[in-house]
């Protein structure tokens, strides 16, 4: 009886232990881990007493796939790009996802109808729409400004130092639209080896100005610095540096690429019923519509659009600022998850070598 | 070095020249750890010398970024300052945890390799001791193989036998990369020992503990002394290691350190870069203290 | 005493043992007792350094991504010299994808082969999607698929891979590939990148140690020659920055040398550059060079200065009265001495400076990266960990050559820090 005494406290407190978890979410740092702090996991730790840390990379996909191969999984969600999500879901580095813990609209329409087409896929959930555009110093240009994705590689007329994301994906779209190619065919030229190489030749011309930034919080650093005149950048930093610290950038929508961005659970994670709980939380409706109260994203609900409301300085209109606002998306791309997860590894391999040269 | 009363005008001129030449490369040497300091108490968030600054008023200047040391991180930076906000700092604070953590991975680091690296060196310095060179090569080979091999050797061992993400696996390698810092120090001091003190100590009937204790271990204290420094300097300065093997829980000064340049370099930086300058300057003023200490021990009188 | 004329006396201890004995055991359990008090650290090293390393480096000569997934075509490369497939090779293939494409680990499968060849990865993760729905003849379903399977380099890669254990990752790290016909051959220019990278690391750090050289000798000859109290006091600017830090003398370039930094401030104000022709001293190599010859310079100094201190000035005041000129004097009297402090430093300079990774990652931008960055890039961010591990190899043989000429030269005993 005694030992039966002590078993089952044992096992209590190992019940106990267990339930004691913390989720970590591991995600980009700067302004949009802020947002997701203040929109997810305050409340979520709020609402249920689980402990939450976040966690920052440049880009999550790496280290979780780091992490996943070397059987060393130390986070618990993770906030990924769309393609990215669909690539290591592939590759079985993301545990699938069950689609029946996502909540249904505040409104009441199932979750299935109330995510944006293609939102929700075998191992991921999307939260926001992002967009990576350009932005510009405006003391460097007072008048006539750049306008284009043209004039972002046009060294003559705006002469200074620019910055891009160190890799492939978007700055090789960007540079067939800066060099004509209308957004709707840019995926098919880009399949072709002549469409790379003219891609190439495009950032070629911008080689020698171009300081390569990895950390998505580095573009309004190296603008606020004077490191660069302009760069490209996820429009919610640049709206971040802009509207709450003031700064004199001016984003410039056109040629802009626009992507989901979700939340996973990788393989192995330690605390997967708590990961799952906070997925159902954070993809909820008032939560994404909380987030684009700290950032421009836009949420990836239906249901959460109508409650978007003003900037947390309760004056700045959000919808002007989002990706999928009309006037933005005049010449925009929706960037092809297909495209990349196929071709990610050859692309940025290219790019390597070709930085390197 | 004075001028010999030979010397013609060209070596005059060369005499100065060289004195300037000198002092240029010494200001090379220091200016970039001097000009951080004043450039932390700067009221903007900018990395050069504002007017204010250069004409000394003190609205220039501030403490802001030492203030938000202890705040960035906590759950209520704003609240007033009693009791519990210091609670507050102390449990959440990014860079009162980061320090916590350098700390206590620097000194566990620090007596595994001191401990280790000493009874070792005591070993080497013996004339009798056998491949001496080849053992001595290995122990100091962490010094000398590139960082970034190591970390990544580290990275794949520790994954296998789960010690990844933990203190106790962070605090084994950095062990490791401390020893040779110790077996130098150490071996060297012993070199210099006389061991006719230690035959001294027997034939008056000191055993071998006692001879340890009473004779050798006075002497190279300085010398076991600079190596645990450095040993623990070592650990303290170390980010590559902590980048691939610790989890988001073993977040040192130097990887916080890491995430901030790499992001954007807040004057916040430059306050911790001042605090680590002045902490440097100490240790180096102990190591001084020591060095004359053991060569006033060992008969040698500095000029 | 009796026979001390028939015979030499064998000289014995107290205890009656002959003293030759004696000694000779004597001496054994000296060593034993040396060498019993540096095997625990000796294991500890060796368990906490060496063996991973070297577990590390094994994955340079190996790598199961494909073997362990795609058992039937490895039996059917097993049985078969032939480089050309037949159905029964398409047939082993499909069916290997199908297991793939359940396991989900096709994508594994093709980035190994990716390695080979640049841009099929996506053949076998699209392959894979679609080979349930695949039905014999297996050779014309794989070629409707794509008809880049058909390849003989692909099949050569596939084959090569089919054994885990391979140097294809040493020819890579060499900017080798397979060619069309199966065999290597140079990479195309424009991916090739390994070489060049040792090659600039080396450069590098030639030019680093020079200049090292250049600033550390004045240093090192005025600490030697000045008066000791003068000398321990100047001493200090020299050791201060070798216990500052990395991080902050790191951050203490970035925050000098940036375009809106310290320096160019300083030169904008006294005119010498305008504010649209600020310098570009970061982000680039010149920022490597500035800041690592700061951080190496103590590493050369020290051991120049111990070496100039022991020279005894009298020799250079008999060059002079015998008629030698300052310079001569100089050149052929000290600097010969100094010799051995020279090699000392440099190559102690030189062999960090070749494995450094941090200070470049941080102001390297992208053409003042070293070997080191590009070992850590297919670490964290390409996860091609064979090469890295190859390049890691590589980089370590030629430190390990240097460490075997320091000590061949200097004395790894005669290593000192400050």
């Amino acid at each position: 009886m005694k030992n039966l005494l002590i078993l089952s406290t044992a096992l209590t407190s190992f019940a106990y232990a267990a339930t004691a978890e913390e989720v970590v979410l591991l995600s980009w740092g700067g302004s949009y881990g802020k947002s997701q702090t203040e929109a997810y996991l305050k409340p979520f730790t709020a609402e249920t007493g689980i402990k939450t840390t976040m966690v920052d990379a440049d880009n999550p996909a790496t280290p979780i796939k780091a992490m996943v191969e070397a059987n060393n999984v130390t986070v618990d969600v993770v906030d990924l790009e769309f393609a990215d999500a669909v690539r290591l879901c592939d590759e079985g580095l993301l545990e699938p996802l069950d689609k029946s813990i996502l909540a249904d609209g505040a409104d009441g329409t199932p979750a299935m109808d109330d995510f944006l087409p293609g939102a929700v896929t075998d191992c991921s959930v999307a939260t926001i729409v992002f967009s990576q555009m350009y932005a510009y110093d405006n003391t460097k240009f007072p008048e006539n400004g750049p306008t284009t994705m043209a004039d972002f590689f046009n060294l003559e007329a705006f002469p200074g130092k620019r910055a891009m994301r160190k890799g492939a994906k978007a700055n090789l779209e960007m540079a067939l639209m800066a060099d004509g190619v209308p957004a709707g065919e840019v995926y098919t030229v880009l399949a072709t080896p002549e469409g790379v190489d003219r891609a190439f030749a495009m950032l070629d011309k911008v080689k020698n100005d171009m300081v390569w930034w990895e950390a998505g919080a580095q573009p309004p650093q190296l603008l606020a610095d004077g490191e660069v005149v302009m760069s490209t950048a996820y429009n919610g930093r640049i709206f971040a540096a802009a509207v709450s610290e003031g700064k004199p950038f001016t984003s410039v929508w056109d040629g802009q690429v626009y992507e989901y961005d979700v939340l996973a659970i990788p393989k192995g994670a330690k605390n997967m019923e708590a990961a799952q709980k906070f997925i159902t939380f954070a993809t909820g409706t008032q939560r994404l519509a909380d987030q684009a109260k700290y950032i421009s994203y836009g949420p990836a609900r239906k249901s959460s659009g109508p409650l978007v409301g003003l900037f947390e300085d309760g004056k700045t209109e959000m919808g002007p600022f989002m990706p999928t606002a009309e006037a933005n998306l005049t010449n925009a791309l929706a960037s092809d998850f297909e495209f990349w997860a196929d071709r990610d590894t050859q692309l940025n391999e290219r790019f390597n070598a070709w930085l390197l040269n | 070095m004075a001028l010999p009363v030979y010397a013609d005008p060209l070596e005059r001129i060369w005499y100065y020249t060289y004195r300037v030449i000198c002092a240029l490369i010494f200001i090379f040497l220091i200016a970039p750890i001097l000009i951080i300091m004043p450039l932390s108490f700067n009221v903007e968030p900018y990395f050069t010398f504002t007017s204010e600054m250069l004409a000394f008023d003190p609205a220039g200047y501030s403490m802001r970024w030492y203030d938000n040391l202890l705040t960035f991180g906590t759950a209520a930076p704003d609240a007033v300052r009693d009791s519990s906000w210091w609670a507050d700092v102390w449990a959440n604070a990014k860079w009162v945890q980061a320090a916590k953590n350098s700390i206590i991975v620097g000194f566990f680091a620090t007596i595994v390799a001191t401990v280790l690296g000493t009874i070792a060196a005591m070993g080497l310095s013996r004339p009798e001791m056998p491949y001496r060179k080849l053992i001595m090569a290995i122990l100091i080979s962490p010094m000398i193989v590139p960082i970034i091999i190591t970390a990544t050797g580290l990275f794949f061992f520790y994954s296998k036998i789960g010690l990844s993400g933990s203190y106790f696996g962070l605090v084994l390698a950095h062990a490791t990369l401390g020893i040779p810092f110790v077996i130098i120090t150490v071996t060297a001091t012993m070199m210099g020992f006389d061991r006719s003190l230690i035959r001294a100590a027997q034939n008056l009937g000191a055993g071998p503990v006692t001879t340890f204790f009473k004779v050798q271990l006075p002497l190279i204290t300085p010398g076991v002394v600079s190596g645990a420094l450095f040993a623990f300097v070592t650990s303290f300065d170390e980010v590559v290691v902590v980048l691939f093997i610790g989890s988001h829980e073993q977040q040192t000064i130097p990887r916080q350190m890491w995430n901030g340049i790499r992001e954007q370099i807040s004057p916040s930086i430059l306050a911790v870069a001042t605090i680590l300058v002045i902490f440097s300057v100490c240790l180096l003023a102990v190591v001084e203290l020591l060095r004359r200490r053991s060569e006033r021990m060992r008969g040698v009188t500095p000029g | 005493m009796s026979n001390s004329d028939t015979a030499p006396e064998i000289l014995r201890t107290v205890d009656g043992q002959p003293l030759k004995e004696a000694l000779t055991r004597a001496s054994r359990s000296a060593r034993i007792r040396a060498f019993l008090l540096v095997l625990p650290l000796l294991v500890f090293v060796l368990l906490t350094f060496v063996v991973p390393i070297g577990q590390m480096l094994s994955r340079s000569v190996v790598d199961e991504k494909f073997s362990e997934n795609m058992l039937q075509l490895g039996a059917w490369f097993a049985e078969n010299d032939s480089l050309i497939p037949d159905e029964a090779a398409y047939a082993a293939l499909v069916a290997d994808l199908k297991v793939a494409s359940a396991q989900r680990s096709a994508g594994n499968v093709g980035t190994r082969i990716n390695y080979e060849l640049p841009g099929t990865r996506s053949m076998f993760t699209s392959a894979a999607r679609r080979a349930d729905e695949m039905a014999p003849p297996f050779k014309e379903a794989m070629l409707a698929q794509d008809p880049k399977w058909a390849r003989p380099d692909l099949w050569a890669a596939m084959r090569s891979a089919s054994a885990a254990a391979t140097l294809n990752f040493y020819q890579a790290a060499l900017d080798r590939q397979i060619g069309a016909d199966g065999t290597f051959e140079a990479a195309p220019e424009n991916v090739q990148i390994y070489v060049k990278l040792f090659i600039r690391t080396f450069v590098l750090s030639v030019v680093i140690t020079g200049l090292c050289l250049l600033l550390g000798f004045p240093i090192a000859h005025l600490l030697a020659t000045l008066p000791l109290r003068y000398a321990s006091l100047l001493m200090i600017l020299v050791l201060l920055p070798f216990w500052t830090s990395l991080l902050v003398r790191t951050t203490s370039w970035m925050v000098l040398l940036q375009g809106q930094g310290v320096i160019n401030d300083l030169l904008v104000w006294a005119g010498i550059v305008g504010d649209d022709g600020r310098l570009e001293m970061m982000y680039n190599q010149t920022g490597t060079i500035i800041a690592m010859t700061h951080i190496l310079l103590p590493f050369m100094i020290l051991p120049l200065y111990s070496v100039m201190k022991t020279i005894p000035p009298s020799y250079a005041r008999a060059a002079r009265s015998l008629g030698a000129t300052s310079w001569t004097t100089f050149r052929r009297i000290y600097l010969p001495q100094t010799v051995s402090g020279i090699g000392a430093g440099g190559i102690l300079c030189f062999i960090l400076a070749v494995g450094y990774y941090i200070t470049p990652a941080l102001v390297g931008g992208a053409d003042g990266t070293l070997i080191s960055n590009q070992i850590a890039f297919h670490m964290q961010k390409s996860l091609n960990w064979s090469l890295a591990a190859a390049l890691a190899a590589m980089l370590l043989a030629s430190v390990l050559v240097l460490y075997w000429a320091y000590d061949r030269m200097v004395g790894i005993d005669n290593m000192k820090l400050g």
